[in-house]
């Protein structure tokens, strides 16, 4: 017999009564923050990816319609002034999706430090297990997206850094895509929009307590298969297209 | 047939433990899982060592004590308990890991039984309804519909047996919580304490330590009695509404 067995007794006392974590702090509420957030971002990526197939509109139709954003709303609201709105809610949410993408990652693992010496996975999707580090993709993503389109607007193609390139938002669009790195972190960055938005879409379904029979949780992971390979699509089509040389 | 057992063992709480191997010979395919883990514990017990200690009160599949990770399955690899798994899901020489539930909320007491009264904590949280005693109302006084009955039973069929904390990937208890808050919430005598239930059970639920739901959907894969995913939808539901006082 084992000489080092310890004592051990079970109590369903509220012995340890471990810090709350309050109401903006529970895992409930986190997620509820994090679906908000993440539906702001869907209605905005769908928008954004209508935009961008204007460039198969041509040139001066593109520049029109990206001239006709910044003069939305005016005289009501200065030049750029919708754009900034859209900034400052798209900016606020970033900061609180990953805020609570964090927080909860964090939960996740001190809840279990011993991981399992055999683990199966029954009905776990590939989507939804990269939506940490895929997350993680997407934010560098777009931090390089808008120091190249926004911020500094960078022309890593051909035809120069002169103004007849970086201010004329068609021009910087074709420079940039006809260099075939360039197309292919965005390939990349849309597969992991893809599968995001996958599980995304569902998950924040249930969190928002829209899917609350079998037939309705069908129904929305099929809609985030759908608005994933949508978005996904409407956004690589241009790209490759002006890879290509058909747009350009 | 004839089986190689890969088994947690720790002697208690403080120990670290490890993975110590074990043959079992000429077990039936009608025996549960259990029975067969009583094999090797005779076996093990007429060499002079020390048995393998492991939960089980009712082996029928109704109390809820006897979980174990079988080859990285809660309860393994059939859609039951622990107690009601036949050795006929296995085949002959075969190894079969079996771990304890890991979760920080759920404590390894010895080899592989866990202290699950984080549970039982949450229960007391809010997981009742409040009545007077004293002489029984009259069943009738109460109508039920019969869609809302039936659901409210359904949930009602979980027993509290951890295997979907043990399976998700967050080590939630959201399945669990969501079985009582969806059992409660589908009867009026659920209804005064709808709103503090909710709020008080997420409360404690986050206090213990278990993860955040992201929903995954292991959980109900791996209950033994079917407790479906939507009963998480409705805790969010509840929780979002009880902020706004709305039951
Ligand atoms: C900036 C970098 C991002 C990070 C680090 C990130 C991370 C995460 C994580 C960890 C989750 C929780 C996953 C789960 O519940 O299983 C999540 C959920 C979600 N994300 Fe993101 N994400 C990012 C950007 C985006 C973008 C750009 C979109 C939309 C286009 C988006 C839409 C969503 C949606 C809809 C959800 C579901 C919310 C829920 O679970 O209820 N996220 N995100
Ligand atoms: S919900 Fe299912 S898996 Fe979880 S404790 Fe209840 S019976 Fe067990
Ligand atoms: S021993 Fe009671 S459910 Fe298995």
């Amino acid at each position: 017999m084992r000489s080092n067995l310890q004592a051990v007794a079970i109590s369903t006392l509220p012995a340890k009564r471990a810090k709350r974590t309050g109401k903006t702090g529970s895992s409930v509420y986190l997620k509820t923050v994090m679906a908000v957030t993440g539906i702001i971002f869907v209605l905005y990526v769908l928008a954004h990816m209508y935009g961008n197939l204007k460039l198969f509109a041509g040139h001066a139709a593109y520049n029109e319609y990206a001239e006709g954003l910044r003069t939305l709303g005016t005289p009501e609201l200065p030049r750029h002034g919708f754009l900034t709105i859209m900034e400052i809610v798209l900016g606020v949410s970033v900061v609180l999706h990953i805020y609570a993408a964090v927080t909860l990652w964090k939960r996740s693992k001190t809840a279990r430090p011993q991981r399992y010496a055999v683990k199966k996975t029954v009905v776990q999707s590939f989507s939804s297990k990269w939506m940490r580090w895929g997350g993680l993709a997407l934010l560098l993503f777009i931090i390089w997206h808008l120091i190249e389109f926004t911020l500094f607007k960078v022309n890593v193609g051909s035809g120069g850094q002169g103004a007849q390139v970086t201010q004329d938002p068609f021009e910087l669009v074709v420079h940039t895509f006809d260099t075939w790195w360039m197309t292919l972190i965005y390939l990349v960055a849309m597969a992991a929009l893809l599968m995001h938005l996958h599980h995304g879409v569902w998950s924040a379904s249930q969190t928002l307590g829209l899917a609350g029979t079998p037939a309705a949780r069908r129904y929305w992971k099929l809609a985030g298969l759908a608005i994933g390979v949508i978005v996904a699509v409407g956004f690589i089509v241009p790209p490759l297209f002006i890879l290509f040389g058909v747009i350009k | 047939m004839n089986l190689t057992l890969k088994i947690w063992r720790q002697s208690g709480p403080d120990d670290r433990g490890d993975f110590a191997t074990y043959d079992v010979r000429d077990i039936s395919d009608d025996m549960s899982f259990l029975e067969m883990l009583d094999v090797l514990n005779e076996d093990l017990i007429g060499k002079g060592q020390e048995p393998v200690a492991f939960d089980s009160d009712c082996r029928e599949g109704i109390c809820g004590t006897c979980g174990l990770m079988i080859s990285g399955q809660a309860h393994g690899p059939e859609v039951t308990t622990t107690c009601q798994l036949h050795m006929r899901s296995f085949s002959d020489g075969e190894t079969i890991t079996v771990e304890p539930w890991r979760a920080s909320s759920f404590p390894v007491l010895r080899d592989l039984v866990v202290d699950r009264s984080a549970f039982d904590r949450i229960i007391q949280s809010g997981g009742y309804i409040s009545v007077n005693t004293g002489a029984a109302p009259e069943a009738h006084s109460v109508p039920v519909p019969k869609a809302n009955a039936d659901r409210a039973f359904d949930t009602a069929t979980c027993i509290g047996c951890g295997a979907c904390v043990a399976a998700c990937p967050n080590a939630s208890g959201m399945l669990f919580m969501g079985a009582k808050i969806a059992h409660l919430g589908e009867l009026p005598q659920g209804q005064p304490e709808r709103d503090s239930r909710v709020v008080s059970m997420v409360n404690q639920h986050d206090a213990e330590g278990f993860g955040g739901c992201t929903n995954i959907g292991e959980c109900a894969a791996a209950c033994p009695k079917e407790i479906p995913l939507d009963v998480i939808n409705q805790l969010n539901k509840d929780f979002r509404k009880a902020k706004k006082g709305a039951h």
